[in-house]
């Protein structure tokens, strides 16, 4: 079997000299499909059988629970916004549907652009392709609006990709995590479509005079209606109708941040916010899950528990300290339960430990997760505009990590240095003086 | 041991997440709260401790300084070896006393392999050709002045060439026989003499030497005369011993635990008299001290010759390779500088230097372990230095398509089977070339591939053997994992800044990261480890020439 694929792939490969573009989109896939048969030349005679590429799809696998229910929470929201299927599991078909139709365009639009300028630049540039926009592209979908419109995403991942990446070098040189920094382009440049109330639930639009509509449902439903309606299931129907009374579709931050802890619990329970079945970018909301994602990277020594565990103390002590200033209502709510609130768990898991971007002493990593966490909760509480902080946090200290880990190295060059001088000191001299001869090199 | 802590920490969390969530799940209760501030409170109470604990430590440390006692005996710890450290510390070998000092180096990585030789020493097992390579020896002249032509007849101990710059530095011949082939490389850099070695040994007679009565010049005069020198290897660099230079101290690690090893206990047996005697003539080398690295993880005490070398300063460690690493064990006794130079020996060249003052001649007789899964059967052998590796091999081997190493795995160097063992190995290890494709290598659970990583199957199986394969399994990439370095490398240094630098040119960062104290063989483990299968060994060497280049 596998000889004969490789005998088939091989016949087909493209000659390098005469079209390289091909060439490089070529080996991309081939070494996806084969580990290459290169061996080792100087150095070292056997490696570990890790490599970037393996690295990279265990985080991708990491993320698989959060797509799963992050592309079942987006249909859930919208039949509940609308009052139909309110339970969990009602409606499993449509809702599941309802997702894919929304996830699958975010997903492919992503990989297209992403992998698009990745390809290019590995023809320019005459190396393979690298695996970086692997993980990237796995989680900008899952950061994003259920109803981003396709070529906002587009540009924003084009952004990353070219200025955030390429411009820099490439897979490893980046200054700045790329799939935040999607995010933030989206979040500066089209502020009305990543904020507000409206956007964390897909396929729901504000009239305009006042109070929310579903939106109607286009061919593509019509098409599994059919289906459905032969298999004697519910089906979409023509939509457009109007929300249930009451409803707001603010997240649980919002909420709090405007009239605090009281007013969220009134509207969700505890259980909500901490299954994850409320609005919100697509794979942030489900805790237990994100915890799941997390603990299978700390196994597997692919992400930095170090960075987890300082972030987790680090937005602990600023949420302490704001409770004991208590201002605003905000400050107000139990500092535990920050935590069941945003994405919290999800920048910690998957964003604060990009090695790439994240500190890359030991000593540092621990500086670096503290202040992610610490700065977060402020920019969470006390920024008037916005009620989340991990993305800026973690871009912020993305800045700041060269700076952190410079110190780290200048306290290890220092200590070197002084242990030598105790050692230099320490001699005793017993045997005759060194020879005055200068030394050869 | 700031490890173990957080690991706990970490458990206690996610433990008490887990239970919340379902009693959440069942109840929509409110329990999450206090169970959650429960833990946190236990968590600020072991931080607390750990913070006194570490305090104390520190003043203890300080109080020490001041009372003068010897930081070097280990017995108070700042670093890496506190009081919790100690509290921690595996438990110490029946063999030694209770206090004896133990370093103990928690990073590292043992890579198990196939093919570790049985301790048996085959004597029919005979080399014929044997070759002197002076590409084996760093620091000196590519070309150097041949003394002796092809078809000359030599004795075991006379020269063949010397150092064009410092012609007092000579190269001897390991046998008596006829020079047959002295063979030219790039730029017409000599890359061996070959010797066809006679049936009956010859050796030339050396004089007898009174070690003491005479000084230190005569000493050196003395062994540049009988070819030893070149046993001599000084740190920084790696290279040749500086005949005008007294070492600061000079090293012998007595341990090897590189992958499939040769055991150096076995080894010395029975030459107890002759490694002594090579410790003596070191002890009038240097202005400090000779250093000796013991082995204090293994299951039974070292040899004798080790344990009871006298005049000699005996330090003992613990851990997994590198800890058997001469460069790693000067690292926790007194670190090198640039202008701080240390040198180093293996046991068996002690041995070669002891025997010129028992024997009275240049005896390189070496006993060299045939390692690796594609031999029939791995034992050792006893021959000289710079044997052939065909004759060591002949019958011996189980594939043939293979890669014949003389050295170890991590850094040995890539020979032919036509090519030599080089001067300083006493090891020959043959390991299968992989140049193999493998269907979805980034994904599947292969169970034949040595790693540090989790996300193979064998990490749950720890005496797992591997038969591994010279496969990359992977391309080379920019840098992008952090800690996987550090978490092999039992000294307080930042590998992975430090080829950074070294990339960069950053003179001053090299030498401020610690590149002084590092050889290709203590950052072999970064290599094999690295995710993105970086040259780790060359970049250190390319930083080591321009540094030894500068200075």
């Amino acid at each position: 079997m596998k000889n004969a694929l490789l005998k088939v792939l091989k016949n087909i490969e493209p000659d390098k000299e005469k079209s390289p573009l091909l060439h490089t989109v070529y080996d991309g896939f081939f070494t996806f499909a084969f580990t290459p048969n290169f061996t080792t030349k100087d150095g070292v005679h056997i490696r570990d059988g890790m490599d970037l590429k393996r690295q990279m799809v265990h985080v991708v696998l990491a993320l698989q629970v959060l797509y799963l229910f992050g592309t079942y929470n987006i249909g859930h929201q919208h039949f509940v916004a609308l009052g139909e299927y309110t339970g969990f599991l009602q409606g499993v078909h449509l809702k599941l549907i309802y997702g894919l139709i929304k996830i699958i365009p975010i997903f492919v639009v992503t990989h297209v652009v992403g992998l698009g300028i990745e390809f290019y630049y590995a023809y320019k540039k005459g190396h393979g392709i690298e695996e970086g926009f692997l993980v990237s592209g796995a989680l900008i979908p899952l950061i994003m609006p259920p109803d981003i419109p396709l070529w906002i995403l587009a540009v924003s991942v084009a952004f990353a990709v070219w200025i955030g990446k390429e411009a820099f070098g490439g897979t490893g040189m980046n200054i700045l995590n790329i799939a935040l920094l999607a995010r933030v382009f989206v979040f500066f440049a089209y502020p009305t479509y990543i904020s507000g109330d409206e956007v964390w639930i897909a396929g729901i639009e504000k009239a305009a005079e006042g109070g929310y509509f579903g939106q109607a449902y286009g061919a593509v439903y019509g098409f599994f209606d059919n289906i459905f309606a032969s298999l004697g299931l519910a089906t979409f129907g023509a939509g457009g109708s109007a929300v249930v009374d009451g409803y707001t579709g603010a997240t649980p931050l919002a909420i709090a941040s405007k009239e605090g802890w009281d007013a969220v619990t009134q509207t969700y329970t505890t259980g909500q916010m901490l299954w994850g079945t409320i609005p919100g970018s697509i794979g942030e909301s489900s805790k237990p899950l994100i915890i799941v994602g997390a603990l299978f990277l700390i196994i597997t020594k692919i992400a930095d528990w170090k960075i987890m565990v300082s972030m987790v103390f680090g937005a602990a002590v600023m949420a302490l300290l704001l409770n004991a200033w208590g201002a605003t209502e905000f400050m107000e709510v139990p500092w535990y339960y920050q935590f069941y609130m945003g994405s919290f768990l999800f920048a910690m898991a998957f964003m604060a430990t990009d090695p790439v971007t994240a500190s890359s002493t030991a000593t540092g990593k621990w500086i670096y997760g503290f202040l992610i966490g610490f700065v977060g909760m402020i920019v969470r509480v006390l920024n008037p505009a916005y009620p989340e902080g991990w993305m800026l946090a973690i871009l912020f200290m993305n800045v700041f990590a060269p700076l952190i880990d410079h110190y780290v190295l200048q306290a290890n060059i220092n200590r070197r240095a002084k242990r030598i001088k105790a050692t230099m000191k320490s001699e005793t001299p017993d045997a005759p003086a060194p020879a005055t001869a200068p030394a050869q090199a | 041991m700031k490890q173990t802590v957080s690991k706990g920490i970490l458990l206690i969390l996610a433990m008490g997440a887990y239970t919340t969530s379902w009693a959440q799940a069942g109840s929509g209760g409110n329990g999450f709260g206090s169970v959650l501030t429960y833990s946190l409170i236990a968590i600020a109470v072991l931080i607390f401790f750990f913070l006194i604990i570490q305090v104390s430590n520190n003043l203890l440390a300080i109080e020490a300084k001041q009372l003068g006692i010897d930081e070097d005996s280990g017995e108070v710890g700042t670093g890496n070896d506190g009081f919790l450290g100690r509290l921690f510390k595996p438990k110490k070998p029946a063999f030694l006393d209770e206090d004896t000092p133990v370093t103990y180096l928690r990073r590292g990585h043992d890579i198990a392999l196939e093919g570790e030789a049985e301790l048996k020493l085959d004597e029919s097992v005979q080399a014929m050709t044997f070759a002197v390579q002076p590409t084996n020896f760093l620091g000196i002249s590519p070309i150097p002045k041949m003394v002796v032509e092809e078809g000359a007849e030599v004795k075991a101990g006379d020269h063949l060439f010397f150092d064009k710059n410092r012609p007092e530095m000579k190269w001897v011949a390991p046998v008596s026989g006829e020079v047959i082939a002295i063979e030219r490389g790039a730029k017409r850099a000599i890359t061996a003499v070959t010797i066809l070695a006679d049936k009956e040994q010859q050796y030339r007679e050396l004089s007898a030497f009174d070690l003491d009565n005479s000084n230190r010049d005569q000493l050196v005069e003395y062994l540049l005369d009988a070819g030893a020198w070149t046993l001599f290897r000084q740190r920084p660099f790696n290279v040749v011993a500086d005949y005008n230079e007294v070492p600061r101290d000079i090293y012998i690690s007595t341990f090897d635990t590189a992958p499939l090893a040769p055991n150096l206990d076995f080894i010395v047996e029975g030459q107890e008299a002759a490694f002594q005697k090579g410790l003596d003539v070191l002890a009038k080398l240097t202005s400090g001290s000779v250093y000796l690295g013991l082995n204090a993880g293994g299951d039974t005490a070292p040899a004798k010759a080790f344990t009871e070398a006298r005049g000699v300063k005996q330090r003992w460690f613990h851990g997994k390779h590198p800890a058997g690493n001469v460069g790693v064990q000067i690292h926790h006794t007194k670190p090198i500088s640039l202008s701080a130079k240390v040198w180093t020996l293996g046991v068996q060249e002690v041995l070669t230097l002891g025997k010129i003052f028992t024997e009275q001649r240049y005896n390189a007789e070496r006993v060299v372990a045939l390692t690796g899964a594609e031999l029939k059967k791995p034992l050792y052998v006893k021959t000289k230095v710079g044997a052939k590796i065909e004759d060591l091999l002949k019958d011996n081997l189980a594939n043939d398509h293979v890669r014949f190493i003389s050295g170890d795995v991590l850094s040995g160097k890539r020979k032919e089977l036509n090519g030599f063992l080089d001067f300083y190995d006493d090891q020959i290890t043959v390991v299968e070339e992989g140049d193999d494709y493998a269907l979805f290598g980034w994904l599947l659970p292969s169970f034949n591939t040595p790693s540090i990583s989790t996300t193979f199957p064998s990490a749950l199986v720890p005496d797992m053997k591997f038969k591994a394969e010279t496969n990359t399994h992977g391309e080379r990439r920019a840098f992008v994992v952090t800690g996987n370095y550090e978490s092999v490398l039992p000294m307080d240094l930042y590998p992975q800044e430090l080829m950074k630098s070294i990339l960069i040119g950053d003179f001053e960062k090299m030498e401020g990261l610690g590149l002084p104290e590092l050889v290709e063989e203590d950052v072999a483990l970064c290599e094999f480890v690295c995710v993105s299968k970086q040259p780790v060994q060359q970049i250190l060497r390319q930083g080591l020439d321009t540094m030894r280049e500068q200075a």
